[in-house]
């Protein structure tokens, strides 16, 4: 089948402002829209900048709003759109780099700066084995351990557009994996960070964050466990 | 000259191997983690299966019983010193992702869970062994994101996006790196004492692969353009079951969980190939046996796919025939719903890419390019030997995939490579670290960038007569029809003479994108430059090697000939030519044997 491809251009060695190209393109429904992509690189403009890796949706690398929703192009196959127009943009919230790249360093910043690391200071077992976890306290985390730090969740979000100083879906998601994690000492000093001003209560709830993750991450539902942690001073 | 970066040690790569040794370098010495991709992007993030440990959480198992699996599984041609060494080392390497806090799976009591994989046994009964210590089937993103938060603890310093493009070599030792700061075109020269490659692996060569966009082999090719001698690059694994077209991997852990694979007859072709553990029979029997069946117009409607069942009814009908039970002896029966929970990624890939419910219909799945067993030779410190004699190179190191120590010899078995990046990549990292303190900074060279400058302008000074990515199809063509499952003199030859007529043409390719700000196109032609470097040595080491072992299987010369070719092959890229040495296999106590499964 025809696909119209539009894509959003931004080189700021040589523009001042952002343009749309338009590619005509052959391409089967089953193609991925990063295939589509490739393909402009490959046959029409080898200049076009994205950032690729997997091609399966588990690298996190390709997240982009494809026809206004952020999705991973290599998740997103042309049957799945629905249409024969399809228009690439960069995340929002998010400086454009080039094209579709974008500046990623505030987003990393925002996960840092909840702890996002496994804090246990205790004696391990002492015959050196593993420590023990039930397989029910593994699920109590488990959901949120599939982040792959994408941003398509934070990028999505009304409050982080607002202000970019919310920490965002991705990092709360981060600190729920280590709060609920039974092995975990720190939660009380996560919790803490995530009660702060650009903190989980700038969540309006919208849940653009659940419809956006490529991994469906129940995030709302973290995020509410979260704040319920808070307000309550427990994890259960 | 303004970009000039001190370390004791620089590990290029931020993959499983590269956090791991940058982890352990940083406890003692000035460590700095080069990589192109933010170090979350890399590929150990998408190994499904799970990690290889004789931790012996269900039922009986040893590191010795490890070890001697994977000698077999590498067709005997891995090092029997340096597997041993792993397979001990293992154990302590799972308890330590555990303890930095990795969410395994778990048994009923609370520890590691456990699951079977191809190759891995009871020694004593030939059974299948519950060995792989796995999360769900995302145990590469859950061992990628533990070792990278284990770093951000550490306060580890990254250069992210930076990519390294030539090695620095004053003296016979290490002077450090140069890199392309992606973000600004800037280059960047990093003295080090010691420098640590850790890139992964290049199975971008093939037409159908498994591997990611970025798997363009750099640091391999960067290594031989400077002298260094790859090796066993003959040995590139098939897996088996790659999503048809798309080469997307299913792991083995579905054949581990029960699944079956079937030929258009609906014939359970595995019995034939491997009677006593059939479809659990290691990736390069399954892959030969698949070619066979091909060859036999078995191949499901003419297309070159077979179907891989994991519906419960198949999965139950089978586990009885086997006599398949569970830890507690119990007959091994599953539902949908228990499979769903164990290959939750796999479900997904299936729904999204080919709309079928593995739970409900078959996956028609081929081989598709995975795993380099060759590569970089190190010794299992991790250092970098560079001939026949195992001459260290002083101050270089590497780990994971890019590297051959060799573990993994003609045939790597699953759940193995995950080990490797853990133990060697840790060792790797300690070892710098202390050649380090005792080392001094090498003086550089006259004009550091001068090659990495040459390289650059030469992608920009072409005819443009030709296409890079025209080019690359060709080349991914060549070596999946030629260099694939099975070769034939007559395939090699064929393989050899196209990739150097590549190579030629490669140097018509020009450049347009003369920008400074992610240069993508730059980037990725001097990878396609990369690729086919290694595309030639691979090409010409198999050509040469007139046996078949393990992923190395000729139609022309069907047997193991240990008489004449158990050693390992060395390639030294010298300009447009290849040459090759040998070297001889470490054995210990394992004699090789006729492989059976
Ligand atoms: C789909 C799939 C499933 C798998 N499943 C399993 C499994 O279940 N069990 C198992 O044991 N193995 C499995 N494997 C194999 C295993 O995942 C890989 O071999 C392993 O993860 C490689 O790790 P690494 O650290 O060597 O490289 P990677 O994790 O790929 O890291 C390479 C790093 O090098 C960097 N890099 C590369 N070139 C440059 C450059 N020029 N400059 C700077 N940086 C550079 C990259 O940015 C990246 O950070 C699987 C592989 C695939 C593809
Ligand atoms: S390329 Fe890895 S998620 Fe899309």
């Amino acid at each position: 089948m025809l696909i119209h491809l539009k894509v959003f251009r931004f080189d700021p060695q040589t523009e001042k402002a952002p343009h749309y190209d338009n590619f005509e393109l052959q391409a089967e429904p089953t193609d991925r829209v990063l295939d589509l992509l490739e393909k402009v690189r490959n046959e029409h403009d080898a200049s076009l900048g994205l950032r690729r890796s997997c091609a399966h949706g588990v690298c996190g690398s390709d997240a982009m709003r494809i026809n206004g929703k952020n999705a991973l192009a290599c998740k997103k196959l042309v049957r799945d759109l629905n249409s024969d127009h399809i228009t690439i943009e960069p995340l929002l919230g998010l400086k454009v780099i080039r094209d579709l790249i974008v500046d990623m360093k505030p987003f990393f910043e925002h996960y840092e700066s909840l702890l996002p690391y496994l804090i246990n200071e205790e004696p391990l077992p002492t015959d050196g084995k593993e420590r023990i976890q039930t397989e029910e306290q593994v699920l109590r985390y488990e959901d949120t351990t599939k982040c792959i730090l994408c941003a398509a969740c934070t990028t999505s979000c009304p409050s982080f557009w607002a202000d970019g100083k919310y920490i965002g879906p991705a990092a709360i998601v981060n600190a729920h994996r280590f709060v609920f994690d039974s092995r975990d000492r720190a939660a009380a000093k996560r919790l803490k960070i995530l009660n702060q001003q650009f903190g989980v209560w700038r969540c309006r709830t919208a849940f653009n964050c659940t419809e956006a993750c490529p991994r469906e991450i129940k995030i709302t539902q973290a995020i509410a466990e979260v704040k319920r942690a808070i307000t309550t001073g427990k994890l259960d | 000259m303004s970009n000039i970066h001190e370390f004791d040690v620089v590990v290029v790569g931020g993959g499983g191997a590269g956090l791991m040794a940058a982890w352990y370098a940083s406890k003692s010495v000035r460590t700095a983690v080069i990589s192109k991709l933010y170090p979350i992007r890399s590929h150990t993030g998408a190994a499904q299966g799970g990690i290889g440990a004789a931790l012996g959480n269900y039922e009986e198992d040893h590191p010795e019983w490890h070890t001697f699996d994977t000698i077999k599984g590498s067709d005997y041609l891995g090092d029997q010193d340096a597997i041993s060494f792993m397979c001990e080392e293992a154990v302590q390497a799972v308890y330590d992702l555990e303890h930095m806090g990795l969410p395994f799976n778990r048994t009923p009591e609370g520890r590691i869970a456990q699951r079977p994989f191809g190759g891995h046994t009871n020694n004593a009964s030939g059974k299948p062994v519950r060995r792989s210590c796995y999360a769900a089937d995302r145990t590469g993103h859950m061992i990628l994101q533990t070792l990278y938060q284990q770093c951000i603890k550490n306060k580890n310093i990254f250069f992210d996006e930076y990519q390294v493009m030539d090695l620095l070599i004053v003296d016979g030792a290490v002077a450090g790196v140069v890199a392309v700061e992606m973000a600004t075109g800037e280059l960047h020269t990093f003295r080090s004492k010691a420098v640590i490659f850790a890139t992964g692996g290049h199975g971008r060569i093939w037409e159908i692969t498994s591997n990611a966009y970025a798997y363009t082999g750099d640091g391999p090719a960067i290594l031989a353009r400077r002298g260094i001698p790859m090796e066993d690059m003959e040995f590139f694994q098939f897996h088996p079951t790659g999503i048809y077209k798309l080469g997307i991997l299913i792991t083995e852990a579905v054949r581990g969980e029960g699944g079956i694979l079937f030929n258009n007859k609906g014939e359970r072709f595995m019995e034939k190939y491997a009677p006593r553990i059939k479809d659990l029979a290691s990736r390069d029997v399954v892959s030969r046996a698949m070619y066979l069946e091909t060859r036999a117009g078995n191949d499901v409607n003419g297309q070159r796919f077979f179907n891989l069942d994991v519906r419960p009814e198949t999965v139950n009908k089978y586990a009885e025939i086997d006599g398949r039970t569970r830890p507690d002896g119990s007959a091994y029966q599953v539902t949908a719903a228990e499979i769903m929970s164990k290959i939750p990624d796999i479900a997904d890939f299936c729904l999204t890419y080919l709309g079928v419910d593995p739970t409900k219909q078959p996956i028609p799945v081929q081989p598709t390019a995975h795993y380099a067993m060759g590569g970089i030779p190190t010794n299992k410190y991790g250092q970098v030997v560079i001939d026949e004699k195992n001459t260290v190179l002083p101050g270089l190191y590497a780990a994971g995939e890019c590297a051959c120590v060799s573990v993994h010899g003609a045939n790597r078995l699953g759940t193995n490579s995950l080990v490797d990046l853990v133990v060697f990549g840790k060792h790797a990292g300690i070892n710098a670290a202390e050649f380090a303190k005792g080392a001094d900074l090498k003086p550089l060279p006259e004009d550091p960038t001068g090659e990495v400058m040459r390289q650059i302008e030469a992608l920009h000074a072409g005819s443009g007569k030709e296409r890079a990515a025209a080019l690359g199809k060709e080349m991914r063509v060549e070596m999946f029809d030629h260099v694939g499952v099975f070769r034939t003199d007559e395939g090699l030859q064929h393989a050899v003479a196209k990739v150097q007529e590549l190579r030629e043409r490669f140097k018509q390719v020009r450049v347009a994108d003369s920008g400074k700000v992610f240069n993508m196109e730059m980037l990725q032609t001097w990878e396609l430059g990369n690729m086919l470097d290694l595309a030639l040595v691979t090409a010409q080491s198999a050509l040469a090697r007139t046996e078949s072992r393990g992923a190395h299987a000729r139609d022309d010369f069907p047997q193991r000939d240990d008489a004449t070719w158990l050693k390992h092959t060395l390639a030294w890229l010298d300009g447009e030519q290849v040459r090759l040495g040998y070297k001889p296999v470490v054995v210990t106590q394992y004699q090789p044997k006729e492989r059976t499964y």
